[in-house]
């Protein structure tokens, strides 16, 4: 999603590499979903006992 | 942009002047101004790497009974600890507010990474010396802080990021701190197994060492450095003019309740818009909590039979693991719902509904194991989404000059609800009986209690109407309070 817009076109812009976005987000996705599995087999045993 | 005249203005540009305090200029707010064509999508990361981390605070009952030996002493004297870090979340969020309002993200999150894990070093350093005051020091005191500012410090830059969904954007940064739990407890289970060989994670009564836990502890802060600091150098501030393309500030101003004005967080605590959602926050928390603090003993005693019950205890703890899936879902679903249907009518559902599902808890829940759970499981949805909507509720109400600040001074209703609900449920369960022999009626009475916070809460709710135009701030203000004007975005963006 294209997501800037500036009333001052003078200033020097920018170009955010959408490997970095990318690299941010599996950064902190890859611990999330560790957390995110590990939870839900234990959450499971709710309903195999 | 037209502002009625403050009252006060002087006054408020004067003592804003005052509470400046220097930072490094690396961490400076100037450093971080966006240039024009920064993705804001690499905002969230930034912000979900602080909260990850120290969402850890929420898993400290997977060493509670390690510490409770190596210290050879009391439950209560361990679980000091943890009251001690949120009671110090909510003064130092309150107390930091501002300060983290004026210099920035950057500054917020760097000095949020270094009491955290300051915190785990001291408390290693007591684990390994023996010494629980230092765990109380570090942990409690030092972690507190950390905790505060790193919760408040991300948030009002990701709704500066995303005017057009706040609560899209607060909800992702605020599911992380639910998130973060979920990775810290099977994480350091594992990790407490590699330090201590004769610590099995998958057998009920195996209790890791001591120096497990030191080394747990060691480890964490090594790990949380280098996650905290990689959000700190990745978080950017955008321009004062800078807008999403196609986004109109003036298309959410005709949403009831919200506002394109200012006000400090001085003046905020000074109106009663604060103080009603300060009511609704404290309410909506001390319900959910009270279900959270017993989760495990409450499924067993709901299905109690005679000696044992039809929960057995592998299946009490997955249900501990479908409500905090449920919590941490419910900041992010709910409060990226709040965004089309609006803020108020969001808390009467949490609020609400709530009152609704704790009478079908209290009268139905023990008739069938699926009831229990789906109502349980939707009620501390609601308890999350509580947390993750109010800021932008908060922004809607005050704009978002200090709204990270205001946050911070609302957040000490989490910490009195943090008091308040557990003793709710605790005193009631200890005047019906002995643990281990309650059972669903003896509940009931703490379920009908808690109908009454939900019920204030929500008149408290309805209450709330746009913020009185005097206190708004004029522009003067808020340029003097963040130092973002032209000149100084064109010379220092980077």
């Amino acid at each position: 999603m294209s997501s800037t817009a500036s009333t001052d076109d003078r200033r020097p812009t920018t170009h955010t590499p959408a490997g970095l976005i990318a690299f941010a987000w599996t950064l902190v996705g890859v611990p999330l979903a560790y957390g995110l599995f590990q939870t839900v087999k234990t959450a499971a045993k709710l309903f195999t006992g | 942009m037209s502002h009625p005249v403050a009252p006060n203005r002087l006054a408020v540009v004067r003592s804003v002047r005052t509470s400046y305090v220097a930072v490094p200029s690396f961490l400076a707010r100037e450093r971080i101004i966006a240039k024009p064509g920064f993705n804001r999508w690499l905002i969230p990361p930034a912000a979900l790497a602080v909260h990850l981390c120290i969402g850890q605070a929420y898993a400290t009952s997977v060493y509670k009974t390690a510490l409770v030996n190596h210290f050879d002493t009391s439950l209560t004297a361990i679980g000091i600890i943890f009251s001690i870090a949120i009671v110090m979340l909510g003064l130092s969020a309150a107390v930091f507010g501002t300060w983290v309002d004026r210099n920035g993200p950057r500054a917020a999150m760097f000095t949020a990474a270094v009491f955290w894990v300051s915190g785990f070093l001291v408390g290693a350093l007591g684990i390994y010396t023996r010494q629980l005051w230092l765990l109380y020091l570090g942990y409690g005191v030092l972690g507190g802080i950390g905790l505060g500012i790193g919760y408040i410090s991300p948030v009002s830059t990701l709704i500066k990021w995303f005017p057009d969904r706040p609560g899209l954007a607060t909800g992702m940064a605020i599911m992380g701190f639910g998130g973060g739990a979920l990775v810290a407890s099977p994480l350091s289970r594992q990790l407490m197994s590699y330090y201590d060989a004769d610590y099995d994670p998958s057998v009920a009564d195996s209790v890791p060492a001591g120096s497990a836990v030191g080394a747990l502890f060691l480890t964490l802060a090594a790990l949380y450095l280098v996650f905290m600091m990689f959000g700190a150098f990745l978080v950017r501030v955008p321009a004062a003019d800078w807008r999403p393309k196609g986004f109109d500030p003036l298309t959410v101003k005709q949403k009831a309740l919200v506002t394109t004005e200012n006000v400090s967080a001085n003046n905020a605590i000074k109106t009663p818009q604060f103080w009603l959602l300060w009511t609704v926050l404290f309410c909506n928390v001390t319900a959910g909590i009270g279900i959270l603090e017993q989760a495990s003993p409450m499924i067993q005693d709901f299905f109690r039979t005679g000696e044992g019950s039809l929960v057995a205890a592998s299946a009490a703890a997955g249900f501990v693991g479908v409500l905090s899936l449920f919590n941490m879902g419910g900041r992010f679903v709910w409060s990226s719902t709040s965004d089309f249907i609006g803020r108020k009518p969001m808390y009467m559902i949490y609020l609400g509904v709530g009152i609704l599902l704790y009478i079908v808890l209290a009268t139905l829940g023990s008739t069938a194991t699926w009831i229990f759970v789906l109502t349980a499981a939707l009620i501390i949805s609601f308890y999350g989404g509580g947390f993750s909507t109010v800021p932008a509720y908060l922004r809607d109400l005050f704009g978002t000059f200090q709204v990270g600040a205001i946050h911070g001074r609302l957040l000490t209703a989490w910490s009195a609800a943090g008091v308040a609900g557990p003793l709710i449920i605790n005193g009631v369960l200890d005047a019906r009986g002995t643990p281990g022999q309650l059972v669903a009626g003896d509940y009931r009475p703490a379920l009908f209690i808690m109908v009454g916070p939900l019920a204030v809460g929500f008149v408290a709710n309805l209450l709330i109407k746009p913020v009185d135009a005097k206190w708004h701030e004029s522009e003067d203000a808020v340029e003097q309070f963040t130092h973002e004007n032209p000149t100084q975005e064109r010379s220092a963006a980077r």
